[in-house]
């Protein structure tokens, strides 16, 4: 019998799951250490005010109360860094208050860490942070952007006036006023994405530990990026040198670039640890994550498309107005500029395009990037705006997009604001999503569905996205102040196992399996063989982590890069043994055979012997098969493809349900077709989510209505239904896997073409647009104007 | 939570002793609710006195009513193939209160004793018009409810079981909250031996009420086309993020209509 | 403090608790049984999920009090002694129903009472609505669903063995 296939483009069953469907996950809170203490933070429960007094004396004595700590006794340790520096248009740096680890002076969004407690249990801690007094001055505050901009608005850091962080732009203005000047017709629509909560299923969690020994910490966390952890606390918040420092990211549930962030708890668990010499865990209860972690979107924008008498695009200006929250997170500033704004040529050959981006700070938790990250901000945009000119104009939804499609035969297309797609075909993704979703068979579904009583539309949305993040030389010259590159390190053990060191991290992706059918594939060793081992800085040279779709297109070309160097030195190893010159060996599914003979050794026999060097080049190669790639991409990844979503809205209570959703993406290489699938589906329950449900609401001064699951609509399982997922490929051009990313693709494509669908239900009622999420109370709104009027 | 003294009394006569002089005991039948509200603090129990028990679970049908001990759980109800014949709306309302482990382990004491403004059972007792039986007396459901989170009952008395008249017709409809699943408007209508009798929870300030102008249109024809000219007023409807006082009124209506036909 | 006496996954346990210690703090801290996950504060993402005398209840809103004299299964208790695992553990893996794994153990228990309980048999819709207590991020239900779907005919071929 044959082995099962089991390398690239199968879909094996995922090695992780055995541990998890049986309770043998590891995550981080259920990693206990002896002698283990318990923090609880205390918050603000004011969205800004100023500090007048902190009495901690209560606390202290309460029993099982190791430590109190307030900003006083981190006078010694830094703020959060942020990641990335953005410049406003007249060149001058964005605005970085500090952002500290216990509230300094003022309490700035509800949620702010003001104190800790640290006990012999949590519910010691919990009943002691209760204990502290805390005396606030309530000051003026604000939540949403646009009321941070008005004169005389809540100043909420000193150093950034008129609470703006930056005001930057993109594209050339000039050109862009010109075709509108010259324009037959031009389209304008203001809009807003919502602001979300991620909502891992797994809270965050934070446990430091120090050695008294070695003098060594160690983290372990709920992260997406251990390596970027340990830099950017050791080197900015604790001045603790990388070697004195681990970081674990075990078995993580969930991330969706919530856990992306090096959070305040992290530290200060890292910090009291090793001030009292004992562990120290925190554990978010998920009211805390409400606000605490870092939330997504927040966008408010105008759109205006110039078009020619045709219904050619002819340029595009847009001005949007980006929430920060109250302090700058990780990643934030890259988020409404550089992961959208040049995202907004999208799938359309427009010639001229001028963005301009102003991101404000408010009294609200910080915003950061959350799955997709600028890249659905972007297709919202430019897919509503596009239905809205059929809207306007008359034209029709499909042939509109037909018409300003980028060719076939154009890439790789230099976009004018600043992207060079390498690859794609959405003529290819548009026709078979309207296929598999029988868009031409939706007149008489809504007939059907009319003579219910129900209103049924239908929508589509397009999408492009750049993953694969990134080019490090790109990204610098952008304002990140890291490299984006990956790493590997595969170690062929002496009797022929791969255990394979990744950058990458592993919160649900599957790359436990994914990576390992690489290493099936290109090495030829059996998948069983193969260990993959992520989320430890101690045990992996290094790495930037997993997000922006990139650990397959980075992390799995760093794998490849690697397996190269071991192919070429097993060459010299298998010419050394079976006598031949190097360039006759060939290497091809685990063995290294003479060209033209079958004079051959597997990878294991050269694994043995690179480890038992007895007969072997020693003057020429070192013992040992191991070998390490760093992997630096040459451009970004351009997925791409096509929506279309069905829904049925019941006019009595304003009800939308999703009766069919479509998806073909163009993901690159496959190689794993069902956890493909099942990244996809993911995605589009988030987007759906958005669209429809998801809506994180703060009161006009900055209180967090929608603070719990009580008031937050997570989808459930019946809030959705089956999800059709296919892809249509074009391979990447610049990675020698040819994969691009399928993790955001579904949050990405699918919020607008749910809205699109939802507005074209409710076509008689006259609606342009609607804001996320379509709730029903929204809908019932407009059908009710409607019958008012017509009465 | 804060902590607490725990007690497992195995009479009712005990369990009323532990409650009875101490305001600040807190009777505990499936925790569903109380469970919660302890975790957020909320509330600062010196004790908490366990019904499980007490023996007051069990579901008894005569020929004219259905009778269910305090301490019978919402599953058991659900499950109850008497109750699905002499009150197939109960059964169902039942079905869908929370979801299967909330149903496994909340009991229907426990939520009228609590008289969650957005619980379900509340709307079936004033609909069917039951009467509820505590160690103390019996209280007629229009006297038993008395604005949200409060009752008539009175400090030490627990309730050990309700009683509903078996009704000719009656159906409940929910329209949930899309996050917290519980009711922002639920509709128990019934017509029978205590007439015609509509009630609605969920929606209003003051926790369950009856809707009098539904019942006058459907006392004159029990027909979903005799709500399409009842309206209620916005101004004692809840208002939140999710929504707003005139759409819950217009969600009543609509709800309403929808109860009256699956009555049939 | 109080006693509570139990029997977790066969085993009997007496452990002393508080009176405001909930069933799923005494699995995780006193048992060590970290398979039981807590993923709200609120009741209702049933990450907690467990069997208690055979009924799925949310083990972070239940007290250990309450569970004294029961019999608790968790999902380290669903596969066989011999680590054959329950039909429901593979259908979940067959049908790629889980990616971060967080909310499994919760959706797996939760989905054996739903099938147990119905052997008549569930339809899709009917499976949605059953897991309206359990919050999942990463799927979309969508193959959720289908692994419930496929382990019902083998449960209950099982069951009527």
């Amino acid at each position: 019998m044959n082995a099962p296939f089991e390398g690239i483009g199968a879909s094996v069953r995922r090695k992780e799951d055995l541990r998890f469907i049986s309770g043998r996950g590891n995550y981080t809170d259920d990693i206990n250490r002896p002698n283990q203490t318990y923090a609880v933070f205390r918050r603000s429960d004011r969205p800004h005010a100023k500090i007048i007094s902190i009495d901690t004396s209560a606390a202290k004595a309460a029993p099982g109360v190791v430590a109190v700590y307030t900003a006083e006794d981190l006078a010694a340790i830094g703020g959060l860094p942020c990641g990335w520096q953005i410049h406003s248009k007249d060149g001058s740096p964005m605005a970085e208050p500090k952002h500290p680890v216990l509230a300094e002076g003022k309490v700035r969004h509800v949620g702010d860490p003001i104190a800790v407690v640290i006990a012999e249990t949590k519910q010691q801690a919990r009943d002691a942070a209760e204990l502290i007094n805390i005396d606030l001055q309530d000051l003026p505050s604000t939540a949403t952007v646009t009321d941070a901009l008005k004169p005389g608005a809540a100043q909420i850091h000193d150093n950034a006036p008129g609470n703006v962080c930056y005001d930057w732009h993109i594209g050339d203005k000039d050109a862009v006023d010109a075709a509108f000047a010259k324009a037959a017709k031009v389209v304008k629509l203001d809009l807003e994405n919502n602001r979300l909560v991620p909502n891992a299923m797994e809270p965050r969690v934070a446990l430091g530990d120090y050695d008294r020994h070695t003098g060594d910490y160690t983290l372990f966390t709920t992260s997406q990026n251990p390596h970027v952890i340990r830099l950017l606390m050791g080197a900015f918040v604790l001045q603790l040198p990388e070697h004195k420092l681990r970081v674990v990211a075990p078995d993580v549930g969930g991330g969706f670039g919530s856990k992306i962030y090096h959070y305040a708890e992290e530290a200060t668990v890292t910090w009291a640890a090793g001030r009292l010499g004992r562990p120290v865990k925190w554990t978010a209860d998920r009211t805390e994550s409400f606000m605490s972690d870092a939330h997504g979107r927040d966008h408010v924008s105008t759109a205006e498309m110039a078009l020619d008498a045709q219904g050619n695009f002819l340029a595009l200006r847009v001005n949007t107005l980006a929430n920060m929250g109250a302090y700058l997170s990780t990643f934030a500033p890259a988020v409404p500029t550089y992961l959208y704004a040049t995202l907004l040529a999208g799938t359309y050959k427009t010639p001229v395009i001028y963005a301009e981006v102003k991101a404000v700070f408010t009294n609200t938790v910080p915003v950061d990037a959350y799955r997709g990250a600028g890249r659905p901000e972007a297709t919202f945009l430019l897919e509503r705006l596009v239905d809205t000119i059929c809207h306007d104009t008359g034209a029709d939804p499909i042939a509109i997009r037909l018409q300003n499609f980028i060719p076939k035969d154009a890439f790789p297309y230099q976009t004018p604001v600043a992207l060079q797609y390498d690859s794609g075909d959405y003529f290819t993704t548009m026709e078979v999503a309207l296929k598999n979703a029988d868009y031409a068979g939706f007149p008489a579904r809504k007939a059907a569905a009319a003579a219910k009583g129900k209103l049924r539309g239908i929508g589509i949305s397009t999408y492009l996205e750049a993953c694969g993040i990134a080019p490090s030389a790109v990204v610098g010259s952008l304002g990140a102040r890291a490299g984006l590159y990956e790493v590997a390190n595969i170690r062929v053990h002496p009797t022929g196992s791969v255990s394979v060191f990744t950058g990458t991290h592993s919160h649900g992706q599957g790359h436990e399996t994914t990576l390992a059918q690489l290493v099936t594939s290109q090495l030829g060793v059996p998948f069983s063989q193969v260990e993959i081992v992520h989320g430890d800085t101690n045990r992996i040279p290094f790495g930037m982590g997993t997000y922006g779709s990139r650990s397959l297109a980075v992390g799995g070309t760093a794998m490849v890069k690697a397996m190269d160097k071991i192919i070429a030195k097993g060459k010299k190893i298998a010419a050394h043994l079976l006598e031949a010159s190097v360039d006759d060996i060939e290497f091809a599914d685990g063995t290294f055979k003479v060209a033209g003979t079958d004079r051959a050794k597997t990878l294991g026999e050269i694994a043995l012997t690179a480890y038992v060097p007895h007969n072997y080049p020693i003057t020429e190669i070192e013992p040992g098969l191991d070998e390490t790639a760093f992997y630096d991409p040459a451009n970004f990844t351009f997925p791409g493809g096509c929506h279309v979503c069905e829904v049925e809205i019941d006019p009595e209570t304003g009800v939308t349900s999703i009766v069919n959703f479509t998806a073909v993406d163009d993901v690159g290489r496959v190689v794993n077709p069902m956890i493909v699938e099942g990244q996809v589906q993911g995605g589009v329950a988030q987007g759906i989510g958005q669209a429809l449900l998801e809506h994180a609401v703060y009161d006009s001064n900055g209180q967090l209505l929608s603070g719990s699951f009580m008031d937050y609509t997570m989808p459930r399982a019946d809030n959705l239904s089956n999800i059709s997922v296919a892809t249509e490929n074009t391979m990447c051009t610049h990675n020698p896997l040819g994969v691009k990313g399928c993790g955001e693709v579904g949050a990405i494509g699918s919020p607008p073409a749910v809205i699109n669908a939802v507005v074209n239900a409710l076509k008689q009622y006259g609606v342009r647009h609607m804001n996320m999420p379509a709730s029903p109370e929204k809908i019932w709104g407009i059908i009710n104007a409607g019958r008012k009027a017509a009465e | 939570m804060y902590d607490f003294g725990y007690t497992k009394p195995s009479s009712l006569a005990d369990a009323v002793a532990a409650l009875a002089g101490d305001d600040e005991a807190k009777a505990l039948a499936g925790g569903q609710t109380l469970i919660p509200v302890l975790k957020q603090r909320l509330n600062k129990p010196s004790k908490v006195v366990d019904l499980s028990k007490l023996g007051l679970s069990g579901i008894t049908v005569t020929g004219d009513s259905v009778t269910i001990g305090a301490m019978t759980n919402h599953a058991t109800v659900a499950a109850s193939a008497d109750v699905k014949r002499a009150i197939p709306a109960l059964a169902a309302l039942a079905g869908g209160i929370g979801d299967i482990q909330v149903r496994n382990r909340g009991t229907i004491g426990g939520s009228l004793a609590n008289n969650d403004p957005s619980a379900c059972y509340p709307s079936a007792v004033l609909a069917l018009g039951a009467t509820i039986t505590t160690n103390k007396r019996s209280i007629a459901a229009d006297d038993y409810f008395q604005g949200m989170f409060t009752t008539a009952l009175e400090a030490g008395e627990v309730i050990t079981s309700v009683s509903f008249p078996i009704p000719a017709k009656a159906a409940y409809i929910k329209f949930k909250n899309p996050a917290s699943r519980y009711a922002m408007v639920g509709v128990f209508v019934a017509t029978g031996p205590k007439g015609v009798r509509v009630a609605v929870t969920g929606a209003g300030q003051g926790g369950v009420f009856r809707h009098t102008a539904a019942e006058a249109a459907l006392s004159k024809s029990w027909s979903p086309a005799a709500i399409d000219g009842v309206s209620i007023s916005p101004d004692n409807m809840n208002s939140d993020i999710h929504a707003s006082a005139p759409y819950r009124a217009h969600l009543v209506g609509v709800i309403t209509k929808r109860a009256v036909t699956a009555a049939g | 403090m109080p006693q509570v006496t139990l029997t977790v996954n066969g085993k009997a346990a007496t452990v002393e608790v508080e009176g405001r210690t909930l069933l799923v703090e005494l699995l995780r801290e006193k048992l060590g049984l970290t398979g039981t996950h807590v993923g709200c504060d609120t009741s209702q993402c049933g990450a907690c999920v467990v069997h208690v005398d055979g009924n799925s209840v949310k083990a972070c809103t239940m007290l250990a009090v309450q569970a004294d004299g029961s019999s608790i299964t968790t999902i380290e208790g669903l596969a066989k002694a011999d680590g054959t695992l329950h039909p429901m553990q593979e259908m979940f893996r067959e049908h790629h129903a889980l990616q971060c794994g967080f909310c499994t153990p919760g959706m797996v228990m939760a989905a054996v009472d739903l099938v147990a309980k119905n052997p008549q048999g569930l339809t899709e819709e009917q499976i949605r609505h059953g897991l309206e207590g359990n919050l999942c991020r990463c799927t979309g239900y969508h193959n959720i669903v289908k692994a419930i779907s496929a382990a019902q005919p083998l449960m209950h071929a099982k069951a009527a063995e």
